[in-house]
């Protein structure tokens, strides 16, 4: 397998799962894990060519930009898609037992939209990550829109329709503006490659306006705060598999895409006052998540309120390593935080749904006793709660740890102060569901019966965010491969 | 109302912020038609725009067929179909048009799909006109029996999709490159795509009006009500 | 500055688009936010296309013109699953406004409604 058609395979795959699941409903589960192994081999493959060659471009058609479409694959591009696949293929694994297990007649015709549906949000993925063309990204945007709004939906209940219509909403009137964005772009640049716009691009009242454009739609799809309002009940009321994609993968899309936008086609225009104006709104999100988090009587808002909170970590990215010489120890670190992210809120949502199941309800203060019925799960959430608050050896910690760093190395010891302020909420809304599921009853309630599965899983997952804590000097070094920033990394390491 | 005046000042700030943008672009902008003319040659066709959707930028119409099936397959998740209960007894000059009006109609889509490569047209302007053969089709009651059929049309919405993924594989065989056609062979492989594209888009145009699924839905089909089955 | 035949079309792509997100912030009703929704991205499309129109040559620039017929695809499948989105809605809690955010304290999910009530006559 080439690069090329690694990358081919990457995006043809799923799309093709994706229109067979419709067309043979019963295939659907069969269809999904057969992507996820050659989205597998295909990323072993692409990782060995970018370790082995740097990065990898692909001209679609031959014919090149600015006239054509080209796909990338660097060191960002490969942690995506790995967490995209790693992620992915947990919640195939679970989605299952999750639809087999409903008690309603409804179960039936949800389990059979979700694979289709699963699969179009994962071909979105793929192609974003992969893409160099900021139209391209707007028509996979709009992919990744529409089919995690569905998915949203397919709950059926009132809350989700209202919450997956809103959604909808934020969701078009967000790429519209991104679109505008970039036919402003192309009106002054003569080009859509995000390569070409690096050295065509000069700032002038044109690029600053579709900039600004191109990112209040992204930050409008990343839920950054003040435009996250739309987060907490779509998170919250999807079911339990939706959730999960939805906090650790889809809102991660955007914020990518802002990482290109800024990083590598315009980074003349990410002054010192946009850079601080970024973490600024990161710095309200993670407070302001983190206190919502806390007051939330319900376990699945409560976890939708963390991942707003959360979300502002990845935003202190900016102001942090757009020291372009050294700033890379930030730049890795937020990845990593990225990533550990996915896979420790992936867990809690899937441990909230084996709740959500078993018990009946999701309220927290009820959930006493809970550990008695499902020991896997709370461990599971307990974890992944680990991760979250950024205790060693957790990947979590490690992403805080370099973002701490590199808030000390360049004397923005503000961003600390948010850091730890945050840390110590998280843990406090981590602990107060803890609590509640250590607590022991008397008579502990027979629980509804639960497919080992889907505990399996959201415990691999927690496993998971604390176990790559030890894999982030390679993430790092893998990150390195076209990175934007440059800089030496923490433990030293080569100053490329 | 109170909140239209904050609302309206917003929006008035944003329209002034977007005419300075739009007033500051350069006045003789190069856009890439030099570009997209120079290689048409190589493209198989000559209609630029066609070359653009199909050989340039072929990438973002693979996508786009996918937006298209995405539509449909979410819509039939949300809803069930409803057709019009009119009784069409009372529209005998609705029914005398249909019958002269959708055979031109799919002539004229599948006239506009082949002329697309040389003159403006395409998979998509064909599949505007069938979409719109198949609403009046709807309209007038007809057509029933082939749009209650589920699996017929889950075949024909997916066709368009699978049919670029294979050619996006087959000319990876061979060329090596994503959608990079054997030199010459590019309008007969373009050819290819649109075809199978027309009936996809065309069916998923004209079902996105009946907005929902087939009511004559086999399998695991939810009960519409509690009392009856579907 | 473009010329003044473009400007006049450049500068009527934006207004529509302003237009457009006004009422998109400002109605409730949601067919009404749905049709300011496709509005504003008429004014996207007139940009690009009075974009294509300014380029000396020959022809205009097929580009952009590519990229709207992309863009008006996408917007009529975005607006086919909004209104059966918005006709679920309506079904579910029997207005056609999204609520303020009462969702958000909405009883868990421990009963699903019905997918969706099959009315007896379509709405016109």
């Amino acid at each position: 397998m080439t690069a090329a058609s690694a990358i081919a395979l990457l995006i043809l795959s799923p799309l093709a799962a994706a229109a067979l699941a419709f067309a043979l409903p019963k295939r659907g589960r069969a269809l999904a894990l057969g992507t996820a192994a050659v989205v597998g081999a295909a990323i072993v493959q692409l990782t060995r060519a970018v370790l082995a060659g740097g990065v990898q471009t692909h001209r679609v058609g031959g014919w090149g930009a600015p006239l054509g479409i080209d796909l990338r694959a660097d060191g960002l591009a490969l942690l995506m898609l790995m967490v995209t696949a790693g992620i992915s293929t947990a919640i195939s694994l679970y989605a299952q037992g999750y639809f087999r297990s409903g008690h309603d007649d409804e179960a039936p015709h949800r389990e059979r939209y979700f694979w289709p549906l699963f699969l179009f949000l994962w071909t979105a993925l793929n192609a974003l990550f992969l893409s160099a063309d900021i139209f391209n990204l707007y028509v996979t945007l709009e992919l990744l829109g529409f089919a995690a709004v569905t998915l949203v939906a397919l709950a059926g209940k009132r809350a989700a329709l209202t919450a997956a219509l809103r959604y909808l909403f934020v969701s078009l009137s967000a790429s519209l503006f991104y679109l505008l964005g970039v036919g402003l772009v192309y009106g002054q640049c003569a080009t859509v490659d995000l390569a070409s716009l690096a050295s065509k691009a000069q700032p002038g009242p044109t690029l600053w306006v579709a900039l600004a454009l191109m990112t209040g739609g992204l930050i409008a799809k990343a839920a950054l705060f003040p435009l996250h309002f739309w987060l907490p009940p779509a998170h919250a009321n999807a079911p339990a598999p939706v959730s999960a994609l939805l906090s650790a993968l889809v809102v991660k899309g955007s914020f990518y895409i802002l990482l290109r936008l800024w990083f590598e086609a315009f980074p003349a225009l990410l002054t010192p006052g946009v850079a601080q104006l970024f973490g600024g709104l990161g710095a309200a999100a993670i407070l302001w998540g983190s206190v919502q988090a806390l007051l939330q009587a319900r376990l699945k808002l409560l976890i939708a309120y963390s991942t707003v909170a959360q979300l502002g970590y990845l935003f202190l990215l900016f102001p942090l390593a757009a020291e372009r010489e050294g700033g890379f120890v930030a730049w890795s670190g937020g990845l990593i935080f990225l990533g550990a992210h996915a896979c420790a809120k992936t867990a809690m949502f899937l441990a909230a749904g084996n709740i959500l199941h078993a018990a009946g309800h999701d309220r927290i203060k009820d959930l006493d006793g809970i550990t008695h019925s499902l020991p896997i799960s709370v461990f599971a959430f307990g974890m992944a709660g680990l991760s979250l608050v950024g205790l060693p050896p957790s990947s979590g910690f490690a992403g805080k740890w370099l973002l701490l760093n590199s808030a000390l190395a360049q004397g923005q010891w503000w961003w600390v102060g948010v850091i730890f302020i945050g840390s110590l909420l998280a843990a406090g809304y981590v602990v107060r569901v803890l609590t509640h599921a250590f607590t022991r009853v008397a008579e502990p309630t027979t629980p509804n019966p639960l497919p080992p599965v889907m505990e399996w899983t959201a415990l691999t997952l927690a496993l998971l965010a604390i176990g790559l804590g030890f894999a982030s000097h390679w993430v790092a070094e893998l990150l390195r491969v076209g990175a934007p920033v440059i800089g030496p990394g923490l433990m030293g390491g080569t100053a490329s | 109302m109170m909140r239209r005046l904050p609302l309206g000042i917003l929006s008035l700030a944003l329209l002034a912020a977007l005419s300075w943008a739009v007033l500051s672009l350069p006045a003789k902008p190069t856009g890439l038609t030099e570009a997209s003319l120079a290689r048409l040659p190589e493209s198989g066709v000559t209609n630029p725009v066609t070359a653009v959707l199909l050989n340039y930028r072929g990438y973002d119409t693979l996508l786009e067929v996918g937006v298209l099936l995405l539509a449909i397959v979410a819509v039939w998740s949300l809803r069930r179909g409803e057709w019009p209960t009119d009784d069409l007894r009372d529209r005998p000059l609705l029914l005398s048009l249909l019958r002269v009006v959708l055979p031109v109609l799919m002539l004229a889509a599948g006239y506009l799909l082949w002329i697309g490569a040389f003159a403006p047209g395409g998979a998509f302007q064909g599949g505007a006109l069938l979409g719109g053969a198949l609403v009046l089709a709807i309209l007038g009651g007809r057509g029933r029996r082939v749009l209650n059929h589920e699996r017929l049309l889950r075949a024909g919405l997916v066709v368009g999709v699978l049919v670029f993924a294979t050619v996006c594989a087959v000319t990876m065989r061979l060329t090596g490159g994503l959608l990079q056609y054997p030199r010459g062979s590019g309008g007969t492989w373009i050819m290819v795509i649109e075809s199978a594209a027309l009936i996809s888009i065309g069916l998923t145009l004209g079902l996105l009006y009946l907005g929902g699924r087939p009511t004559g839905e086999t399998g695991n089909a939810p009960s519409q009500n509690p009392s009856s089955h579907a | 500055m473009p010329d003044a035949d473009h400007r006049i079309y450049l500068l009527a792509g934006v207004a529509l688009f302003a237009l457009g997100f006004y009422s998109l912030l400002v109605q409730a009703h949601l067919l009404r936010r749905i049709m300011a929704l496709n509005v504003m991205s008429s004014g996207v499309f007139f940009v690009y296309i009075a974009l294509a129109a300014q380029t000396s040559g020959p022809i205009p620039d097929p580009v952009p013109h590519a990229m709207v017929l992309t863009g008006i695809v996408v917007s009529v499948c975005a607006t086919g699953l909004a209104l059966a989105l918005a006709d679920r809605v309506q079904a579910a809690t029997g207005r056609v406004e999204l609520g303020d955010d009462e969702d958000a304290a909405a009883p868990s999910d421990a009963t699903p409604v019905a997918s969706d009530e099959h009315k007896g006559k379509p709405s016109a």
